[in-house]
């Protein structure tokens, strides 16, 4: 009980140092806020005009999609800030530290959910403004905004073992953008897979991204929800426990580059 | 703490590949005392201190220290240590009393003292006044500093330096090493890296030399001054065309036949009593010019020449060079 309250109180220490970066280090905050409005106002009023989305104005089809891309991505800070503390010898700092061995890593992982909640709140203020209306019952909205959290914190987990197996930060960053960015896109987040080739479409079906871009219209403004909300869930849990076993072995051998 | 010895090490093996960083090597440290781990870039001194904080499980071999195995002990073993390693492992975005006060929170202390003990070491290292600054606005002195303290924060028993003072400039390096020997080294068991070797002569008790993964030669510094020996003349020659000469002139008074080195005839002697006097009347009379005669203790850098055919440092001042230096054939594990 008592390593479970240290494991607990490790990953808070550490999940405060995350957080207080943000205030110290203010570009950062860029890419949690303004990032994410230029994405909702540059595919809205851009793209908007040209992509036919039968049973919904685009930018209701569009917000769902758009948060989850930007929930998919909010945790790179969790693999910039692992790399530099590779980097910096503080990994091997915080291993010979009679600490939890997931506490570097869960702490990273907790407070991207803190920045993820600031970009969720931003792009549903500037989506409303761009028009996007709820459709759906407060429970369904709030329990859509639980499942963004939960597919971000997924994704925080990937990109903490990219973090942990890259040689550098930079590097770190764009093997995340190569590997989740064709993910979103060939996915139901941006236009209606229908409208994709066949290969692409079939891809498209089964991409987890569309499953939880489809649990999250239905959850927001009430599209038909098949078995998407339970597999959205499924998939955020699948991807979590993959990636953390994976993440804390990788963590457990950490050597300084 | 059960063992005399503090840490203790025994035929550590462990490879990188193809590459023997350590090949079977013993390391005793009495508790209380300073273990200088001495040798080049890629020598394996890194790999030892690593397997001996449990960052690194050994190959083969076994060690143990304050009394813990390091392998099977691992969990326990952290709380009786404290790292500081080269590269200065403080978190830049932090101030330097928060980082200190969250290695307090994560080595577990009682409530309210990680903030008593950052104040108490921040004063002690004299980083009060910056207390409150971020530390990526501090210099490379005061973040080796801020690291050696946040090694401290848990009042270990047994404290590993690796290569405390590498990349600081001879200022902050001098700085560094008053405070390690006034503030560190009372009671607390260190064993400390070093590829330089005026700093293992200042700060260790003993020495081990390490070479290529092997420990070569162990023991105090004037025991690795005696083992090459007695004393030496360095005679410098007016012109370094006399030397063959000069070498004819002097073998019948050396010990063993003089050799020239950057220069200088070096002459090891049986003893010091005339040997100044003998040396230039044989050169006179052979009438060799001589520019300079000097009595030398032989140095630690002399020993490590002696025991490996190389010296231990590449560059001449051996100060403030961030690059890596290879000295050896192997491979530097620092590199990886």
């Amino acid at each position: 009980m008592s390593s479970f309250r240290y494991a607990v109180s490790d990953t808070l220490v550490l999940a405060k140092r995350s957080l207080l970066r943000i205030p110290r280090a203010p570009d950062l905050l860029l890419s949690f806020t303004v990032q994410p409005i230029m994405f909702v106002l540059l595919f809205a009023y851009v793209f908007g005009g040209a992509i036919e989305t039968p049973g919904f104005s685009y930018i209701d089809f569009l917000m769902p999609g758009i948060i989850v891309q930007t929930m998919s991505f909010g945790g790179f800070v969790t693999a910039l800030g692992l790399s530099e503390d590779l980097k910096k010898g503080l990994i091997d700092r915080f291993r010979s530290l009679p600490m939890s061995r997931a506490a570097v890593l869960a702490g990273r992982t907790l407070a991207d959910v803190a920045t993820n909640s600031i970009s969720i709140a931003v792009m549903l203020v500037v989506g409303v403004i761009a028009g996007f209306a709820f459709d759906a019952p407060l429970t369904h909205i709030l329990l859509g905004i639980v499942l963004l959290l939960l597919f971000g914190y997924a994704f925080s987990w990937v990109f903490a073992f990219v973090g942990l197996t890259s040689t550098s930060p930079e590097a770190a960053q764009s093997l995340g953008f190569i590997v989740i960015f064709p993910l979103t896109f060939v996915s139901s987040a941006f236009v209606p897979v229908e409208s994709m080739p066949g290969a692409l479409q079939a891809f498209a079906e089964v991409n987890p991204f569309t499953i939880v871009v489809d649990a999250m219209r239905s959850l927001f403004l009430g599209a038909p929800a098949g078995n998407n909300v339970w597999g959205a869930f499924a998939w955020s849990l699948a991807i979590i426990a993959v990636f953390a076993t994976l993440s804390v072995r990788k963590y457990k051998r950490a050597v300084v580059r | 703490m059960p063992a005399a010895y503090a840490i203790e090490a025994e035929g550590l093996r462990k490879s990188y590949k193809d590459v023997r960083a350590l090949d079977g090597v013993d390391l005793r440290v009495p508790a209380g005392t300073v273990l200088g781990l001495l040798g080049p870039n890629g020598a394996g001194k890194t790999t030892a201190v690593r397997i001996l904080t449990t960052l690194l499980p050994p190959d083969g071999g076994q060690a143990r220290v304050a009394g813990l195995d390091v392998t099977s002990q691992a969990a326990e073993l952290r709380s009786k240590i404290g790292l500081a390693g080269q590269y200065a492992a403080v978190d830049e975005n932090l101030t330097g009393a928060e980082n200190l006060e969250m290695v307090g929170r994560l080595y577990h202390l009682p409530k309210g003292e990680p903030a008593r003990r950052a104040t108490e070491l921040l004063e002690r290292f004299d980083l009060s006044d910056a207390a409150d600054r971020l530390v990526r606005t501090y210099s490379g002195g005061m973040r080796r500093r801020l690291d050696l303290a946040a090694a401290l924060v848990a009042r270990p028993p047994v404290l590993f330096l690796d290569e405390p003072t590498t990349g600081l400039d001879p200022r902050s390096r001098i700085a560094l090493w008053e405070t390690i020997e006034g503030r560190v080294a009372d009671g607390t068991t260190v064993l400390l890296t070093t590829q330089y070797l005026d700093e293992a002569d200042r700060l260790a008790d003993r020495i081990s030399v390490i070479d290529r993964g092997h420990v070569i030669a162990e023991g105090s510094s004037d025991e690795l001054k005696d083992q090459l020996g007695g004393e030496r003349l360095d005679v410098t020659l007016e012109d370094e065309a006399d030397t063959e000469a000069a070498i004819m002139a002097l073998e019948p008074i050396a010990a063993e036949r003089p050799t020239l080195v950057d220069g200088v005839l070096r002459m090891p002697i049986h003893e010091r009593k005339g040997a100044i006097g003998a040396a230039v009347l044989r050169l006179n009379q052979a009438g060799i010019g001589i520019d300079d005669v000097a009595m030398r203790r032989p140095s630690l850098d002399d020993v490590f020449l002696t025991l490996t055919g190389h010296t231990a440092e590449s560059d001449d001042d051996g100060l403030g060079d961030l690059s890596v230096q290879e000295t050896g054939n192997s491979p530097s594990e620092e590199e990886r």
